[in-house]
């Protein structure tokens, strides 16, 4: 193909004037935000809803306006540390962009909006979903939803999906996010949950940390890692580029992008030479390992150095401190997954895992480290489109059969398995999903090759969009409902340990804004099928979602807010009950996984993994390369990822002016040897191209990036937004897109981009 | 209430992740709201991701007081050297000049010096100051000279600053390798000194004979 498709140079013009009127513009502290005098009426704790970790803090309240952050010293995560965003997420409360009002699209009205009454969107949206679910079929209707709400939204969710309207597609935008980790988890494991508390790193002897920028998307975990190495741990980190966590590593393995699979074959290869391997844990708790062994046989350390770029020497040195090691902790995150063969790759880690036998036991560990706000509770009740509360699966009829008793409905009417997020726009290009309603998601801005996402939302029928700020998909809506902001409502999250903590309240939604939850149950209630939907508070939905996760995997059925907050939080499975002779999980729950003689209500004890006979799987992970590799008409590998101070699709904190105002704007990272063959400088406008679109940004160069790799942010939005580049090849099993690599071509731009003259760097 | 002897303030460069944290803990302290008086830096961005982050380091004899015609810089007995007092102050920029580290700032719009003062009003009830809070990394970090050392067993805190024929102590320790022979950190040596590790840095990614990239 020559050139790229379906991209034009400048914006519609009813964006720009969209923009002028919802956003996003920058806040900061004014008023009683910046004087010292104002005494706050009370201090909330809480949690950050920016990252996995959910770090604990105190946010100050006076009249109704969250005024500022105080540390929460004793939450014992992360004692009062706070990454940029969390110090800074309160600027996104009583925002000037803050939604007060239902919206819908009117072009005559400036920004292409005009206020709606809340009723009056309610009886559309209902009237809506029945139109279409009558002329076209049930599942013609779909939802989006996210894994940065708190849990017990998301469980109202899935059962507004397929109790309510019985679509079978519902999907959320952890499919962008943890479901390549899910997936290879339950797979080697039965259970999808970081396998122990961080705690654990403190005690490793060797940390291996694998595509995890864990200085920029898990700040506070760095503190973990370092103090681990001052008590003698040795880090090796996995990467294309040189990260902050990497800068100062014992071992750097520069990994070509998408070929992490081959490094842990290669790594495997060589415990197994050596004998660097458990031989006893091997016989006694897994299944596998000799179709895995036979596999790695051919990964010797010169095939993996070709494959993987990594030079010989230092795959030997990382198979012997891995192998050799008393203790250990192995972390990934999406740099390992965001991939077509994602699962393969965390597979392919596990294995180096369980062959060392290094799991289950104090300071011998194994986690993918979360990235949303609740990206661990957001992918275990229900939301996932073949998912049941619990960790339950909705293809199982025994599953099916015991949350339809929950919900008092015939297990028949349940819906069978949806499609994933991806494939819903599809279905809805190809004219099969007439009509959407999304909450917590931004697709335009988040999902990979978003021009052919904007195209197939023009499509729609009937675009629903419950959001607290116009985003950029919201400008695609029919309807937009003003919902709630974290910290406008309460209930629980679960954070990246397993540790499930309180969201509490701190002010109330402003004009006729309203919690999620309320919103969605008066779609039910216009829609006449209100039942099971008619939850008076958060409370009460998580006392039914103890209730529905009850004896399945993710069991919460033990954890009360009480206990919660008596705890510091309460790590699930935390059952209810347990059969005679076995011992109840402690007041904070079940922090570390595995143990030796642990129950569970998969293996029966039969042993510490979830599978009937208790033992872990090997999976034979064939390396299979990325769906995009570079050619001569695109001989550039293109990764994304995040930076410090931004969050996702940047919907929160692209209107946070201190944020902003560290890193504005997204640039196209490469190495000086690269920039010199094509000619850029550092500051230079550069363009990179690829099959699907192009982007026009400033270069930063740099010699911590392969030579062979351009890195791209991916939180800015229209023609800034990195997705307008990337691949929808997906996972076959998990289905992430692969975010982690394509392939491009670079070259010093003509002229700066259209944009850059009236669009301020975060719009 | 004076700043408890016990407690002390350690920057660690070696572990500064470079997240700015620091920056936005420093303008939610009550003494000055809004304003970060905290440096940050990459020392080499198109080399390294290393960054320097730089709070005032109190210091025993404060050359900014020194040098103050109006005797408007206090240092209080517990060693923390304040913003300008506003009624002296008369912004003629002197400390700003004269600080070594380049901490003071002037605020040209209220024509007052301001700098950081250890969040003296989180330090002087028993609170730990806003960056070392927040920090991350813990490379701002703020505790017992025995805890230091139990958590960090291959550094040593260091107090001493050479700057030409100037010796300065300070209250804020700054952490070095413990097996180093360091016990002055000459800062104006260290600026002639040629950057290391570069080399070390292009051969990470430098195709070599046994690997497949180019």
């Amino acid at each position: 193909m020559d050139g790229p498709a379906r991209t034009t140079e400048t914006t519609p013009s009813l964006d720009r004037e969209t923009i002028a009127q919802f956003g996003p513009h920058l806040a900061y502290a004014k008023d009683a935000r910046l004087d010292s005098g104002v005494e706050p009426d009370k201090y909330v704790k809480t949690h950050c809803c920016f990252c996995g970790q959910q770090c604990g803090m105190q946010l100050k309240v006076k009249d109704n306006l969250v005024i500022g952050v105080e540390p929460w010293y004793e939450f014992p995560f992360n004692k009062g540390m706070m990454c940029p965003k969390g110090i800074k997420r309160y600027l996104q409360q009583a925002h000037p962009d803050r939604l007060l009002h239902a919206y819908e699209k009117d072009t005559a009205s400036p920004g292409g909006f005009k206020t709606m009454a809340y009723d009056a969107a309610i009886r559309k949206t209902a009237g809506e979903i029945e139109r279409i679910q009558a002329t076209y079929g049930r599942d013609a209707f779909a939802l989006l939803s996210g894994a940065s709400l708190t849990t017990e939204k998301t469980y109202l969710m899935g059962k507004f999906a397929h109790m309510c309207l019985r679509t079978a597609n519902i999907d959320y935008n952890g499919r962008l996010c943890m479901v390549s980790a899910g997936a290879g988890n339950k797979k080697a494991f039965g259970i999808d949950r970081a396998a122990n508390p961080w705690d654990d790193i403190l005690g490793a002897d060797v940390i291996l940390v694998s595509g995890a920028n864990i200085a920029e998307c898990a700040p506070i975990t760095t503190n973990y890692v370092w103090q681990a190495r001052e008590q003698g741990a040795k880090v090796i980190v996995v990467d294309p580029r040189i990260t902050p966590i990497a800068r100062t590593c014992d071992l750097f393995l520069p990994v070509k992008p998408g070929r992490d699979t081959a490094l842990f074959n290669g790594i495997l290869h060589l415990m197994i030479e050596h004998d660097w391997i458990d031989q006893q844990f091997i016989a006694t708790h897994t299944v596998g390992f000799d179709a895995v062994a036979a596999e790695v046989r051919e990964w010797t350390p010169q095939r993996t150095a070709e494959v993987t770029g990594i030079a010989v020497k230092s795959i030997e040195q990382a198979a012997e401190w891995w192998g050799t090691a008393k203790t250990s902790f192995l972390c990934h995150a999406r740099g390992l997954e965001h991939h077509s063969h994602g699962v393969q790759n965390v597979l392919s880690a596990i294995n180096v895992v369980l062959a060392s036998g290094r799991i289950g036991r104090p300071n011998c560990g194994y986690a993918t480290i979360t990235g949303q706000g609740n990206g661990q509770g957001g992918r275990e009740h229900g939301q996932k489109c073949d998912q049941l509360p619990g960790g339950r699966d909705l293809a199982n009829p025994e599953h099916r059969g015991y949350v339809a008793g929950v919900w008092g409905m015939d297990p028949a009417d349940l819906p069978q398995p949806g499609v994933d997020a991806y494939e819903i726009i599809r279905k809805i290009d190809r004219g099969e999903i007439k009509g959407l309603l999304s909450l917590c998601f931004n697709p335009v801005v988040s999902l990979p090759d978003n021009n052919f996402v904007r195209q197939a939302l023009e499509k729609l029928e009937y675009y629903a969009v419950i959001d607290f700020f116009m985003s950029e998909s919201a400008r695609y809506a029919t309807v937009v409902l003003p919902g709630s902001l974290q910290e406008e409502d309460e209930g629980t999250v679960t954070q990246t340990e397993g540790r499930v903590i309180r969201i509490n309240k701190a002010v109330e939604c402003p004009g006729e804004a309203r919690p999620d939850w309320q919103i969605i149950q008066d779609i039910a209630k216009a829609l006449g099928r209100e039942q099971g939907l008619a939850f008076a508070s958060p409370g009460e939905m998580f006392e039914e979602l103890r209730l529905a996760s009850k004896g399945g995997i993710a069991d919460y059925s033990g954890i009360s807010y009480e206990r919660i907050e008596k705890n510091f939080g309460v790590f699930w499975p935390c059952p209810s009950e347990v059969p005679d002779g076995v011992a109840m999980p402690g007041p904070q729950g079940t922090p570390r996984l595995f143990e030796p003689g642990s129950w569970n209500p998969v293996a029966k004890g039969a042993g510490p993994f979830y599978f009937p006979d208790g033992k872990a799987r090997l999976n034979v992970t064939a390396y299979v390369g990325p769906a995009e590799d570079v050619d001569e008409e695109f001989p550039i590998i293109l990764t994304t990822g995040r930076v410090v101070s931004q969050f996702l699709s940047g919907n929160q904190t692209r209107r946070i002016g201190p944020l902003v105002d560290h890193c504005p704007e997204p640039r196209i990272e490469m190495h000086p040897r690269l920039a010199t063959r094509l000619g850029i400088t550092d500051g230079d406008w550069a363009t990179a191209e690829s099959r699907r679109g192009n982007c026009t940004l400033r270069a930063s160069v740099v010699t911590t990036i392969r030579p062979d790799t351009v890195f791209i942010p991916y939180h800015w939005a229209g023609r800034k937004s990195a997705n307008q580049l990337t691949i929808s090849a997906q996972d076959p099993i998990s289905k992430i897109p692969e975010y982690k690599v394509c392939a491009v071509r670079v070259r010093k731009a003509d002229a700066p981009p259209a944009y850059a003259d009236s669009l301020e760097p975060q719009q | 209430m004076p700043v408890p002897d016990a407690l002390e303030f350690f920057i660690d460069p070696g572990r500064c992740i470079g997240c700015q944290a620091c920056i936005q803990a420093c303008t939610e302290c009550d003494t000055h709201k809004g304003q970060s008086m905290i440096q940050l830096d990459y020392v080499d961005r198109a080399h390294s991701t290393q960054t320097v982050p730089v709070v005032c380091l109190h210091c025993d004899s404060p050359t900014c007081a020194e040098v103050c015609p109006a005797d408007a810089i206090k240092r209080t007995e517990d060693g923390i050297v304040h913003t300008a007092r506003k009624p002296r102050c008369i912004a003629c920029n002197n400390c700003v000049l004269a600080c070594p580290f380049g901490v003071p700032k002037m605020q040209t719009e209220m024509n007052l010096m301001m700098k950081c003062d250890m969040c003296y009003d989180r330090t002087s009830v028993g609170l730990k100051p806003w960056c070392a809070s927040a920090c991350p990394s813990q490379a701002l970090a703020f505790g017992t000279r025995e805890e230091m050392a139990r958590l960090r067993p291959h550094a040593k805190p260091v107090n001493t600053f050479q700057f030409g024929m100037q010796t300065i102590r300070t209250k804020v320790n700054i952490m070095v390798p413990r097996d180093s022979a360091v016990e002055i950190v000459d800062v104006t040596a260290a600026m002639h000194e040629p950057t290391i590790g570069h080399e070390m840095l292009d051969d990470v990614f430098e195709p070599g004979p046994d690997r497949g990239d180019a």
